[in-house]
């Protein structure tokens, strides 16, 4: 058994606490993601997967309960500690791509490092340069994200979450908006990364195809969850 | 710090037309501000300088003889005296050659004139004029006056029998350099004197009301031998004539004038523009900051998105907060280093436009360095200040929210 990267007990969330129409969203979930997992959360919209990506990836607190990230309790930290643990802990890919069109495709994949390191370094290119080769897109290194395809944007996107070598990768429907294709290419590679640098994914999709090809299908049904298996095909 | 540099440069990059527009408003606001500043400055040197004319910065005389009536305080205070005002006769001051050695040593004065000045007329044939006999020694009235500026006929040198006199005297007398004139005063019955130089001070009364002779023929004339009526003083720093005076004044036994005390209305008018100024460079300052702080505002919204992105990658608050305040330091110092070009091409070419009565130009541009340099440090501040509320917006989006939109 390897150690557990992130474990939920009894977390809740409510939104506009103490008003009138206060609304709890989740209720009471317990989750464990142990490092080198590949697992994704399924359910219906509206059933609170996205808020309890939030919650993981440190962009929203819980109204109860206990969060620990890599064994330390995170929920009460500062804003700035929680920052810095997005930046050396996790990764985020989200829908909408969200690349920088300020900077060109190789910079936006050096940016994690830019944060950490305060400058661009010959080491950052260089792992960027290699991680875009990684996700077949050594060619377009110097073009604007305004210049790429949905599926390179995402792919560029991938090579960014994983730039600091995170712990744990947060995708938010990562293939929700492409065609077949590029869903099946994307996906493969984070199964790629999963394999070959034994990083933890935890990704939220709607496309059944691509919950049968995860680790682990945690299903989400109005804030509960309601079911949380191994998956029945093999990856 | 070098995060928040590269970001806050592309974001201004990014920015396009909306970074232009904003730089050339800035820009334009500096320029003006430097014009203003650099014009009124020179402008009010150079009506000081036209409206003193020979008026020295500082003026020593002898004090006010006052009558005291010789009784006790509390018979005074009864009875009621009426004390009538003495009459100020002609007196030199008292010790004025060790006077002038303590003021040479004085920090902050650039020129001393010693001066023996009187009434007296000057005749010629059947023509009598009344004016003021002024004895000067050329070298240092030069020195606190410029007077040789003021000489349009002849030359300025005083020889024993040699007289300055004023174009308008001239015209009225119907002399020229080489004439001669009679001077006489109420104390003495003067004697023949030969026209050396004519001068113009641009004012007529003036140059009917003065002639000038040397130092000791005006001692002769005016009953003082040896003595002088006053001394006149040039100073460093002209806005600090009465402070100087006022140091002065605790020393010296004499009274002291500062050209402030003697031409209070021209000093109200001078103060007057400089307040006006003032107020048209803080509202101009006013304008530029809130154009600086309205585009922030409008490129925080723009960006939204972005800052979501960087805060969930990982940007702490901080970051965001300085990335913006440095777009506006940013704008502002761009702003200034082009403002203070516009603004000096702008100060040069209307100095060449702008002339006064006689021709000559009403100031004349001058490249200060201490101007340009604090310019270029307030604006970078002004920059960073109108930045405050924009970046403090950002700083505070809420990363999960942010990336939805």
């Amino acid at each position: 058994m390897t150690a557990s990267l992130i474990e939920l007990a009894d977390i809740r969330k409510t939104y506009n606490e103490n008003t009138a129409v206060a609304e709890e969203v989740l209720h009471g979930i317990n989750i464990t993601v142990r490092e080198g997992e590949f697992a994704c959360l399924i359910g219906p919209s509206g059933s609170g997967k996205s808020t309890l990506l939030n919650l993981i990836g440190l962009l929203e607190r819980p109204s109860a309960g206990s969060y620990l990230l890599k064994g330390r309790a995170i929920q009460e930290a500062g804003d700035d500690e929680r920052t810095r643990a997005r930046l050396e802990t996790l990764g985020f890919v989200f829908q909408f791509h969200h690349l920088l069109p300020a900077f060109s495709a190789l910079e936006n994949v050096m940016l994690p490092g830019l944060m950490r390191d305060g400058a661009f370094t010959r080491q950052q290119r260089a792992n960027a340069q290699q991680l875009l080769a990684a996700v077949g897109l050594a060619d377009a290194r110097d073009k604007p994200p305004n210049q790429l395809s949905g599926g390179m944007q995402q792919r560029v996107a991938i090579a960014r979450a994983l730039a600091l070598a995170p712990a744990l990768v947060l995708a938010d429907e990562p293939t929700g908006n492409l065609d077949t294709h590029s869903a099946d290419e994307v996906f493969a590679l984070m199964r790629h990364f999963n394999q070959t640098k034994g990083t933890a994914f935890l990704l939220v999709t709607h496309d059944p195809r691509l919950a049968a090809r995860c680790d682990r299908v945690i299903e989400l049904r109005d804030g509960s969850i309601v079911s949380d298996a191994a998956s029945a095909a093999p990856a | 710090m070098r995060f928040e540099w590269i970001v806050a440069l592309r974001f201004l990059r990014e920015g396009g037309m909306q970074t232009l527009m904003i730089v050339a408003g800035t820009t334009i606001g500096i320029a003006v501000i430097v014009f203003i500043t650099a014009f009124l400055g020179d402008l009010q040197r150079d009506l000081i300088k036209r409206t003193l004319g020979v008026q020295a910065h500082i003026v020593i005389r002898p004090a006010e003889e006052v009558a005291r009536p010789l009784r006790d305080p509390p018979a005074a205070a009864a009875a009621l005296p009426q004390v009538q005002a003495r009459a100020q006769r002609l007196r030199s001051v008292d010790q004025w050659q060790s006077l002038l050695q303590a003021l040479e040593a004085t920090p902050g004065v650039r020129a001393i004139s010693p001066i023996a000045a009187g009434p007296g007329i000057v005749t010629r044939g059947d023509s009598n004029k009344t004016v003021t006999i002024m004895g000067i020694v050329p070298a240092p009235y030069i020195a606190v006056t410029r007077f040789n500026e003021k000489i349009v006929a002849g030359d300025m040198r005083l020889d024993p029998g040699d007289v300055l006199i004023g174009t308008d005297l001239a015209k009225d007398l119907g002399v020229g350099p080489g004439d001669k004139l009679r001077l006489s005063t109420p104390t003495s019955p003067g004697d023949a004197y030969q026209v050396r130089g004519i001068y113009d001070l641009g004012i007529r009364n003036l140059n009917r009301a003065y002639v000038y002779v040397g130092l000791a023929p005006a001692q002769a004339l005016h009953a003082l031998p040896g003595g002088v009526s006053s001394i006149e003083l040039a100073v460093e720093d002209l806005f600090g004539a009465e402070n100087l005076a006022r140091r002065l004044r605790r020393t010296i036994p004499h009274e002291v004038e500062s050209w402030m005390q003697a031409n209070p209305q021209l000093l109200a008018a001078l103060s007057n523009q400089t307040v006006m100024t003032l107020l048209i460079r803080f509202f101009l300052a006013l304008v530029v900051a809130i154009g600086v702080s309205s585009v922030l505002v409008v490129a925080v919204v723009q960006k939204t998105k972005e800052i979501g992105i960087l805060r969930a990658m990982g940007a702490s608050r901080g970051r965001i907060l300085r990335v913006f305040l440095l777009q506006g330091a940013l704008i502002g110092a761009s702003g200034a280093v082009l403002g203070c070009l516009c603004g000096y091409t702008l100060t040069a070419v209307m100095s060449n436009i702008l002339r006064s009565s006689d021709g000559t130009r009403l100031f004349t541009a001058r490249l200060e360095p201490e101007l340009y340099l604090y310019t270029l440090l307030a604006a970078a501040a002004l920059g960073l200040i109108a930045a405050v509320m924009p970046a403090r917006r950002a700083a505070r989006l809420d990363p999960a929210q942010a990336i939805r939109i």
